[in-house]
């Protein structure tokens, strides 16, 4: 009775350090076997039932293990070859490009790397674009015309435009373009956009979605966003009142933002599994479920949108553009516009 | 409340509890049970070191002492004190309104000023957006006034300050509340007869003999405030650890988000260290209630108090409650799972009650030695044991990545090490609750049983445990309720696939489908519910013994 709390104590903290050195990787015999393990920076709600869907193609069991994709790089970055995931996908191409540089993804096949433009995938071929999304603005027709609008972002700050638009600096997607903008056009360039964005009294939101209800509200009059936005608010509430404008002058002023994805492992499924997200029946669910573009040539969008090839996208390395984001949010912070 | 059920007890706080303990085999036996569990969950504090060192000193000055750093801090500091500043009147008024008045409904009312304790951050900052931004529900009903948008007060430094003053106050709240009832009121009295006024009598003779009570709330406020992600992220203002997110963010740079996080451990531990000095300089309370006070007839501000009171939990309850259920209601017309819910509400409660157990059992040893031998070896012990309070969630997670695939792989991404991020970042919590139940229990019990020939352990099981048990369940409680909350961490160590209700909300939430996101917010509410209130808030609202 007297010691059997601390002998069983050492014996549990024993045993346990034991299991931890005798333990072995598992054999790599049954891998086929195993499921196949996804790390995804995309929502759920973004790419659950594709994945569900590619399990029942296939008959591979799908783990999918969902975090935020910055999380998710640190965690893999942290893991190093020892990660147990085959694939990620990110809901942005500056994490994949980080990723590049810590070489951690294995290069893909050429005839699936070939499914989309060279703007749309890695250099070096590490990673592929797997739907498209680009920053625009949203406005409300019936208080500011289509001739109105900038034309450009650096249009931001002209008097006109005082306390009439709306952007979201903490968000991704604003701070990737605003790096892009950097790559481009210099570091004095963006401060100047920034300052004379902050000067121009922008309303700040937490994110996109939140820009486009203003707009339809009534609260700005236009705001930078990502496209499908508006037409997931549509979605929701088909009483939305705001269209898409794309700005087509000065440079870095539009930027096609990508969800791409890379294979960890040498596993012949994490290739099949890349693959089966650039086949046309995946590239359709993008354009039908989450209003993105469609990266593979022939797939058309499923609203109205301008078409990609349209687009001017400023030719940067994405890889350069992650390298550049580290700067940019301090000079976001900076600038005063992320209070 | 890690005080709260022992000051009740209302048994006196002498110097006493710090024993002359003999060297016993099992003392040692503790000390080494301490110190391993504390050498453990410092592990995490270990690893950001390292990874900060990594850009070597110039790299990690240049993160450190630069403007932006400083910003920062300046920004950190006026929340925290912000908060703890404006939560500290707050809480003290309710505890005197629900303790010494004659408030109709005292009871209830002291229940629901408890409650937001049982809010995640994030949820909250969710729902007080949604009702009070600017063009939120509470603008739309006034809109038939004419006002299109109300001030911007909802987010940034003034969103902050309310969303964590609304929700952490229940922390110094229900301390004073036990404070204030095991407080001997004949000092009052003596007050008052000697011709002092209530306001005189409360600020010179109450107030002072609370700061004890109100302090440890007043720290855990602090670090709450410190660590918080979810509600600061919410409305926007940067701070700590929005920084520190930010960097894994924009930089997918490891050692410049730790250079960051050192800064926040710096400032947490600095806290730490100041309650403890505070504590040591303070007069201790007369404690152990004579007779109860006298309540106080509140007169023609009976009304005004009762509407202040409910106001209050209209706006940091009730509202939320029903912005909560009416999104729910629209999401389960949207396909939102209320069987997903239910499995997650499963899987929380399956890791968030080992936890609190096992939390508590590891907290024991670090107290008992701490208390009863109160060495420099103990007490830097228990200090090192404050680690995981420093360290925001998203490196305790990333430890533990490095660690486990380098020391037990098989373990990595098991439940077992989810666990063990929790203890480390929760264990603080257990401790303060064992330590206190300690420090107000006076030795002479256990020292007559050994005389009577008890067994060091048998002494422990039958005499120490059960007199100190309404304590460790407030801490098991408390711990209960952070891990239910717990989100980074988990998001990072859990294995593939298992859903806790907060991953569940975050995955709803991040897309901005609130409407999802409600159900489950709703059930981590619900399944808090019970627990806290029966182990933390009845108890410390209990009357006590006179």
């Amino acid at each position: 009775m007297r010691y059997w709390l601390q002998w069983s104590t050492v014996a549990i903290v024993v045993t346990a350090v034991l299991a931890g050195a005798c333990t072995q990787p598992a054999d790599e015999d049954d891998l086929a076997s195993q499921p196949l393990v996804v790390y995804s920076g995309r929502n759920e709600a973004l790419i659950g039932q594709l994945l569900k869907r590619f399990e029942r193609h296939t008959g591979l069991q799908v783990k999918v293990r969902y975090a935020s994709t910055s999380e998710l790089v640190a965690t893999l970055l942290e893991e190093g070859k020892a990660t147990p995931a085959d694939v990620f996908i990110s809901q942005d191409a500056a994490a994949l490009g980080a990723l590049v540089a810590a070489g951690r993804l294995k290069p893909l096949r050429q005839e699936l790397l070939s499914r989309v433009e060279p703007r749309f995938r890695a250099p070096g071929g590490e990673w592929i674009g797997i739907s498209g999304r680009a920053r625009c603005l949203v406005y409300a027709p019936e208080r500011i015309g289509a001739d109105e609008l900038p034309t450009s972002l650096d249009e931001l700050g002209d008097a006109r435009f005082r306390g009439r638009f709306g952007v979201a600096p903490a968000n991704g997607s604003f701070q990737a373009h605003m790096a892009v903008y950097r790559t481009v056009r210099g570091a004095d360039a963006l401060g100047r956009l920034l300052a004379a964005m902050v000067a121009n009294e922008p309303g700040r939101y937490a994110k996109n979605s939140a820009i486009v209800e203003a707009v339809s509200a009534g609260e700005i009059d236009f705001g930078v966003v990502n496209h499908y936005y508006l037409w997931r608010a549509k979605e929701e509430n088909p009483s939305v009142s705001a269209e898409n404008f794309f700005l087509t002058e000065g440079e870095a002023s539009s930027f096609i933002n990508l969800a791409g994805a890379g294979a960890l492992s040498d596993r012949p499924d994490a290739a099949r599994l890349i693959t089966f997200l650039l086949s046309d029946d995946a590239q359709a669910y993008f354009a039908a479920e989450t209003f993105e573009y469609p990266l593979v040539p022939g797939i058309e969008p499923s609203v109205e949108l301008t078409p990609l090839a349209e687009i001017d996208t400023p030719d940067v390395d994405y890889g350069a553009v992650s390298a550049a984001l580290s700067a940019t949010l301090s000079d976001i912070v900076d600038s005063g516009l992320l209070r | 409340m890690p005080t709260a059920a022992s000051a009740t007890q209302g048994r006196p706080r002498t110097s006493v509890a710090r024993g002359r303990v003999s060297r016993s085999p099992s003392l040692v036996f503790v000390a080494i049970l301490a110190v391993l569990t504390a050498a453990a969950v410092n592990l995490p504090l270990v690893y950001l070191f390292l990874r900060a060192a990594q850009q070597g000193v110039s790299g990690y000055a240049s993160v450190v002492f630069s403007t932006s750093t400083a910003r920062l801090t300046v920004r950190t500091l006026g929340l925290v004190f912000g908060v703890v500043a404006t939560a500290t009147p707050l809480a003290v008024t309710l505890a005197w309104v629900v303790t010494r008045t004659d408030l109709p409904g005292r009871r209830f009312w002291a229940a629901t000023a408890a409650l937001p304790l049982v809010f995640p951050s994030y949820v909250a900052a969710l729902t007080f957006v949604a009702s009070f931004g600017p063009r939120g529900y509470l603008q739309r009903l006034l809109e038939d006034f004419g006002i299109e948008r109300l001030p911007d007060f909802a987010y940034g430094f003034s969103g902050a300050l309310l969303v964590l003053t609304l929700y952490t106050y229940p922390y110094i709240f229900l301390l004073t509340v036990a404070g204030l009832r095991s407080l001997d009121a004949t000092t009052e009295e003596a007050s008052r007869s000697l011709g002092c006024g209530r306001w005189r009598t409360f600020f010179s003779a109450v107030l002072p003999q609370l700061l004890p009570a109100m302090a440890p709330g007043a720290l855990l406020v602090t670090l709450y405030t410190l660590a918080d992600f979810g509600a600061v992220s919410i409305v926007r203002y940067n701070t700590f650890t929005m920084a520190i997110y930010n960097a894994y963010q924009a930089l997918f740079d490891r050692s410049i988000a730790a250079s960051l996080a050192t800064v926040l451990v710096v400032l947490t531990a600095s806290f730490i260290v100041l309650e403890i000095w505070f504590l040591s300089h303070l007069r201790p309370a007369r404690l152990g209630a004579s007779r109860p006070a006298r309540a106080i007839p509140l007169g023609k501000w009976r009304g005004p108090v009762m509407a202040g009171v409910a106001g209050l939990s209209l706006i940091n309850v009730w509202v939320p409650v029903a912005v909560l259920l009416s999104w729910s209601v629209r999401g389960l017309g949207r396909g939102s799972s209320v069987a997903e819910a239910g499995w997650s509400a499963l899987n929380s409660l399956g890791v968030a009650l080992p936890t609190a157990v096992l939390a508590v059992a590891l907290s024991l040893p670090i107290a008992v030695w701490a208390v009863r031998v109160a060495s420099i070896p103990a007490r830097v012990t228990q200090a090192l044991s404050f680690a995981g309070y420093a360290l925001p969630g998203l490196v305790v997670g990333l430890a533990l990545v490095f660690v486990t695939l380098r020391l037990i792989p098989v373990l990595y991404q098991s439940l077992t090490i989810l666990t063990a991020a929790y203890v480390i970042r929760f264990l603080p919590e257990a401790i303060s609750a064992s330590r206190s139940s300690l420090a107000t229990l006076a030795p002479t019990f256990e020292e007559a049983a050994k005389a009577l020939g008890g067994s060091p352990w048998r002494v422990f099981r039958t005499v120490t445990l059960p007199l100190i048990k309404p304590g460790l369940l407030a801490g098991s409680g408390l711990v209960f309720l952070t891990t239910m909350k717990e989100l980074p961490a988990t998001l990072i160590l859990r294995p593939t696939g298992f859903d806790t209700l907060a991953t569940v909300i975050w995955s709803a939430a991040s897309e901005g489908i609130y409407s999802r996101a409600a159900l489950p917010a709703i059930c981590l509410l619900a399944v808090s519910f019970f627990p806290v209130y029966l182990l933390i808030i009845r108890p410390s609202l209990r009357e006590s013994p006179s």
